[in-house]
């Protein structure tokens, strides 16, 4: 579209930003994750992970991000295939009931569930109201996984409808034409066709779930710490730069990895497909 | 007589404010090559889609070898359809689009592997099973679809437009295989189109609809040489539409003028549309013919010349072998069994039906 000459001046802005704002950093937490505190070579921080403590949280880290995006991921299909079954109606209206937490504060609508899921929260007084138990919710790995699910499954729903309405009807006409039902239309045609939207959906919220201190912070109560809030520690209270940059360093070669490997699944999936 | 497979009864559809289909009444015989023909907006591909389940008419019923099929949903009709973008599965390779009924239906492997490759025999697309669908071309894919639909043995295949998106070399050899899968296999096919010619050249019967209405059912040949209303006869072909006035039986008044035909039964002084088909008119020196015009436009198409003739203030087009020149004096002749009586629309809908 663009000539060399004006490709290359419109990247230049871009690429100063890239450079000093992404390159310059990674390479100064990778710096700081294999260097010990006399800035000789080490690997010994980036060993911690595998010490108490730390290979706890990253444990947690994971089994909570792995829930919040499947429990996402079984959400946001149902709601999509309803968007997009009824286009003509007044899908804007439901769409936009998703969008909306997005141009709220995370942080202020977390805070929100805070004051809802407490012990004098909203849900117990409500049960005290009725004669029942109070419940033990907040600081639980429950209202954490709520918080994420709440947060995060705008970017599951978003990826997912795209990749939803750009199945042509007719395909599904054309499987029920020739004797699917509706569950196998759903399985044999659906369902693959948008495997790409779930995975984008999956990355986008399995990502920052992984990576988040605040939703732990703030419904987490302090005592179930991810390895996200572990990080920030070590830069907040510890100031220990080192051991909060190797941390960093291998949670982003776990993602990259994770990365890497559902493209690979991805890809092997397809080409079974022409076996 | 073949036997009755389809009937519509009494079928009518809107969308909205919108009347699609009314007073739907349609006999398909089985195995038989019927064609849907229409401008787009008369409700041909509607019928086909409440014939394959996809729409539910408002009222009437759709009754299959006897059985109420009006509430059935498409997936346990004993039909199937060849769509118009053909809507292959494009996640699937050629055996899996085709073997996708089959499966679904619970057949045996060995089974299937022997349909496919019967299918694929049939579109003439032998040893295609490993190919990837997207990288067909179009004559291909609809093949594929075709297979795709014939390997589930339906009692009727519906066609909607399959052919509109392929060119014109491709169309006219897709044609002559229709008609032979048609015979070989003997499955009943529907076939919508908005193409007079694919219509006469491929079916053995014709259904002409304009405006959601039924305008003529008939043999190819039926339509053409004898159009019911002013709309069948500009629909197919070219047509020479006339007002004119029956004075008594065998007799029809144009321009002032008695002419002899071959129609009988009108009322005396009856208002009526004149057809005459445009290779129907010869055209002789002046005044030697019935009506005396001049020549205003000629335009040579290969096979054929058409020829304008202003004539008593009326616009005439003649399709003659011989060429003219624009300004000649010439005379017209029709001999009267070419000449084709049809009612006067009653309705405002056939009124405006005539307009199209």
């Amino acid at each position: 579209m663009f000539s060399r000459g004006i490709r290359n001046i419109l990247l230049t802005p871009f690429l100063i930003w890239a450079g000093l704002f992404i390159f310059i950093p990674l390479i100064f937490i990778v710096w700081y994750g294999v260097t010990d505190y006399d800035g000789s070579f080490s690997l010994k921080h980036m060993g911690l992970i595998f010490e108490h403590g730390f290979w706890d949280a990253f444990e947690l880290s994971i089994s909570l991000a792995i829930i919040s995006t499947l429990i996402c991921l079984l959400m946001a299909y149902p709601l999509c295939l309803i968007l997009t079954e009824r286009q003509r109606d007044n899908t804007t209206i439901i769409s936009l009931l998703f969008i909306l937490p997005l141009w709220m504060n995370s942080l202020l609508s977390t805070m929100a569930w805070q004051t809802i899921l407490e012990g004098n929260g909203i849900i117990n007084q409500l049960m005290r109201l009725l004669g029942m138990p109070a419940l033990q919710m907040i600081n639980t790995p429950g209202a954490i996984v709520l918080g994420m699910v709440y947060n995060y499954l705008p970017y599951m729903v978003l990826p997912l409808y795209i990749a939803l309405t750009k199945i042509d009807r007719r395909i599904l006409e054309a499987a029920r034409d020739l004797g699917a039902n509706y569950w196998q239309t759903f399985t044999k045609i659906i369902l693959p066709l948008s495997i790409p939207g779930a995975i984008s959906g999956i990355t986008m919220v399995f990502i920052p779930a992984l990576t988040t201190f605040v939703i732990s912070a703030l419904l987490g109560g302090g005592k179930l710490l991810l390895i996200g809030n572990i990080i920030e520690q070590e830069f907040t209270f510890q100031y220990d730069w080192h051991v909060g940059c190797a941390l960093s360093v291998i949670l982003m070669i776990f993602i990259v990895l994770n990365m890497l490997l559902t493209t690979y699944f991805e890809k092997s999936h397809e080409e079974e497909d022409f076996k | 007589m073949k036997r009755e497979l389809i009937h519509l009864e009494n079928v009518a559809k809107s969308f909205g404010n919108l009347l699609v289909l009314d007073e739907i009444d349609l006999t398909i015989m089985e195995s038989e090559f019927i064609t849907l023909l229409g401008p787009s907006g008369c409700g041909k591909t509607t019928m086909l889609r409440i014939i394959g389940g996809f729409e539910m008419p408002d009222t009437g019923r759709v009754i299959f070898d006897g059985k109420d099929i009006t509430n059935l949903p498409p997936n346990r009709r004993p039909v199937n359809t060849v769509f118009q973008k053909y809507s292959l599965f494009s996640h699937m390779n050629v055996k899996e689009n085709i073997s996708f009924g089959p499966k679904i239906a619970g057949k045996s492997s060995d089974y299937i592997r022997d349909k496919v490759k019967y299918a694929l025999k049939l579109v003439n697309l032998e040893g295609y099973e490993k190919h990837d669908v997207t990288k067909l071309s179009g004559g291909q894919q609809q093949r594929i679809a075709i297979a795709r639909a014939i390997v589930n043995e339906p009692k009727v295949l519906l066609l909607d437009e399959p052919l509109s998106a392929l060119d014109l070399k491709l169309r006219r050899n897709m044609r002559r295989e229709l008609v032979r899968i048609n015979k070989e296999t003997g499955i009943t096919f529907i076939f919508v189109t908005h193409d007079q010619e694919e219509a006469l050249s491929m079916s053995d019967r014709v259904v002409v609809m304009n405006q959601g209405y039924i305008q003529q059912v008939g043999t190819p040949e039926n339509v053409y040489n004898e159009p019911e209303n002013a709309f069948v006869a500009d629909f197919i072909g070219d047509s020479n539409i006339i007002d004119g006035v029956m004075v008594r039986d065998k007799v029809v008044r144009i321009f002032g003028r008695e002419y002899p035909c071959v129609d009988e039964g009108f009322p005396e002084e009856c208002p009526v549309d004149v057809q005459i088909r445009p290779e129907d008119i010869k055209l002789a020196a002046s005044r030697e013919g019935a009506f005396n015009g001049v020549v205003t436009r000629v335009v040579f198409w290969g096979m054929s010349y058409d020829i304008n003739v202003e004539a008593d203030g009326f616009e005439w087009l003649i399709q003659s072998t011989t060429g003219r020149r624009v300004g000649e004096e010439v005379s017209l002749h029709v001999a009267p069994e070419n000449i084709q009586i049809m009612s006067k629309p009653q309705s405002e809908d056939e009124e405006v039906a005539q307009d199209v």
